[in-house]
C-alpha cells in the first residue's frame, strides 16, 4: 500500500486511469536489474527510480572516468573514480527514499548472471560489448525473465523486448556475434551525447509499460531510431525456435562467451565451419568426433560420428585417427576446443575444431 | 525491378549513403546482398540482417518491385 507522502509524490501518475492508485503499487512491488550503469542505464535508472519501482538493482563493474560525464548523466566530477553501481546508488537514493537499490559493483559473469537474474522481474541491457550482451539474452531465457534491449551507434539506437510472452530473443535477431573488433562501442568511436538518452529513455518506458501491462511492449519488433534526421524504422521480428533452444540448451558453466564472439582465439588451433566441412565430407575420408555427453542432442547421422565424451577423451586416444584430418565437435565449440587442446599436447597435429558446434549444422 | 534501399550503422558508412534507389535485376535478398558486396567490397567486412517492407527475412526470400530493404547491423554500444 502507498502511505500518504508516496500518494502526493506520485500524484501526476495517479491521475492517469493507465496508471492509477493500481499501477503505481505494482510498480512499487516491481523488482528491475539493470545491466551496465552507463550512457543507457543512467537514464534507465533515474526514470524507473522517479517512477517509483520498488526495487531496482544495478550491477556494473566499472569506475566512472571523466569522458563518461558527457552521457552518463547520474555522474557529476565528484564521482570520477568511484564505481558506477555504488555511485549511482547514492544519487538514486537522493532522488527517491522509497525505491531499494542495490548495487553491484562486480562484472556479469557466466558464474552470477542467473542467480542474479532470478531475483528481479524484468532485465534492462544497457551493456558496451557483444560478449555481455549474449550472456545477457541466454541468462534471461533460461531465467525465464523479459529483456528490454538497447544499443547504440554513433548516432543511431536500437530498442526491442525480447524474451516476453514467448516473443523472440536477441539470437532470434542476430544469430551469429559480428567478427571480433569489427562493431566499435562508443568509446572507440564516439557517440552523440543525448542518444543515450533517447535510447534509454526508451527502454525505460517499455519496462513501464510491461510492469503496468499497458500499451503495446516491443516485443517482436525492433525499433531503430536516427538521432541525425529524427527518423525511426520498426522492423517485424519473429520467434526462431532453433535460436531460443541454443540459449536453452546452454550450460553457462561452460559456454565462454568471448569465445563465442570470437575476442579468444587460439592461432595454434585449426577451425573448420560446417560449410567447410560439409564441403570437405565430399572430398575426403574424415574421422569425426563428438565430445559431448552421449544424450545430448542434436545428433547428425550424416557425421557418422565418434562419440568420446570430453573427460574420456585421456583414456580414449587410441581411437582417434593420426592418419587423416581429424574433426572434433561439441554443442557450441568450446569444449571441442580444450579436448583439442589437450591432444595437442599429447602429440596430435591432425586435429579441427567445429567452429560454433554441431548446432551450427542446420543454420 | 526497383527497390529502395536503406543502410544503417557502419553500413551506410562502408556503402557511403544512407539510403538509395536501386534498379537492379536479383531475385533473392541473397543475389542483392552478392550485389552489394560487389559494389562495395567493405560490405564483407559485416555481419548484417535484412528487413524487407518492415519485416526480418532470410536469405532466400523472393524480391518483389518496389520493395523497401532495410540493411540492420548490430549496435555494441551502450
Amino acid at each position: 500500500m502507498l502511505n500518504d507522502i508516496e500518494k502526493y509524490r506520485y500524484s501526476r501518475h495517479l491521475l492517469l486511469d493507465e496508471v492509477g492508485a493500481h499501477g503505481q503499487e505494482k510498480l512499487k512491488a516491481a523488482k528491475v536489474l539493470v545491466v551496465g550503469a552507463g550512457g543507457l542505464g543512467c537514464p534507465v535508472l533515474q526514470y524507473l527510480t522517479a517512477a517509483g519501482v520498488g526495487t531496482i538493482g544495478i550491477i556494473d563493474f566499472d569506475k566512472v572516468d571523466e569522458t563518461n560525464l558527457q552521457r552518463q548523466i547520474l555522474f557529476t566530477m565528484n564521482d570520477v573514480g568511484i564505481n558506477k553501481a555504488i555511485a549511482a546508488k547514492v544519487r538514486l537514493e537522493q532522488l527517491n527514499p522509497y525505491t531499494d537499490i542495490n548495487s553491484i559493483d562486480q562484472k556479469l559473469t557466466t558464474e552470477n548472471a542467473l542467480e542474479l537474474f532470478s531475483q528481479y522481474d524484468i532485465v534492462v541491457d544497457g551493456t558496451d560489448n557483444f560478449s555481455t550482451r549474449y550472456l545477457v539474452n541466454d541468462a534471461c531465457v533460461l531465467a525465464n525473465k523479459p529483456l528490454v534491449y538497447g544499443a547504440i551507434y554513433k548516432f543511431e539506437g536500437q530498442v526491442s523486448v525480447f524474451n516476453y510472452n514467448n516473443g523472440p530473443s536477441y539470437r532470434c535477431l542476430f544469430p551469429e556475434a559480428p567478427e571480433a573488433g569489427s562493431v566499435p562501442n562508443c568509446s572507440e568511436i564516439g557517440v552523440i551525447g543525448v542518444l543515450p538518452g533517447i535510447i534509454g529513455t526508451q527502454q525505460a518506458n517499455e519496462v513501464i509499460k510491461i510492469i503496468l501491462e499497458i500499451g503495446k511492449p516491443l516485443s517482436g519488433k525492433l525499433l531503430t531510431y536516427d538521432a541525425l534526421n529524427a527518423t525511426q524504422l520498426i522492423v517485424n521480428l519473429t520467434r526462431n525456435e532453433k535460436q531460443v533452444k541454443i540459449a536453452q540448451q546452454i550450460d553457462l558453466k561452460t559456454y565462454d562467451y568471448d569465445y563465442f564472439c570470437g575476442i579468444k582465439k587460439d592461432d595454434t588451433m585449426n577451425e573448420i565451419s560446417v560449410q567447410e566441412l560439409k564441403n570437405l565430407l565430399e572430398k575426403e575420408d574424415l574421422q569425426i568426433i563428438d565430445v559431448r555427453e552421449s544424450h545430448e542432442m542434436p545428433k547428425v547421422e550424416a557425421l557418422k560420428a565418434l562419440n568420446i565424451p570430453l573427460q574420456t577423451i585421456p583414456q580414449n586416444m587410441g581411437k582417434i585417427a593420426k592418419d587423416k584430418k581429424v574433426i572434433i565437435h561439441c554443442q557450441h565449440g568450446v569444449r571441442s576446443m580444450h579436448a583439442i587442446d589437450f591432444l595437442q599436447q599429447n602429440g596430435f597435429d591432425n586435429l579441427y575444431n567445429l567452429t560454433g558446434g554441431i548446432v551450427m549444422w542446420e543454420n | 525491378m526497383t527497390l529502395e534501399l536503406k543502410y544503417l550503422g557502419m553500413i551506410a558508412e562502408a556503402v557511403g549513403k544512407q539510403e538509395e534507389q536501386l534498379t537492379i535485376s536479383v531475385k533473392t535478398v541473397e543475389g542483392l546482398c552478392d550485389y552489394l558486396i560487389t559494389e562495395h567490397e567493405q560490405l564483407k567486412n559485416h555481419k548484417f540482417k535484412i528487413a524487407v517492407n518492415h519485416k526480418l527475412v532470410e536469405s532466400n526470400f523472393l524480391l518483389n518491385n518496389n520493395d523497401e530493404v532495410a540493411l540492420l547491423p548490430p549496435f555494441a554500444g551502450g
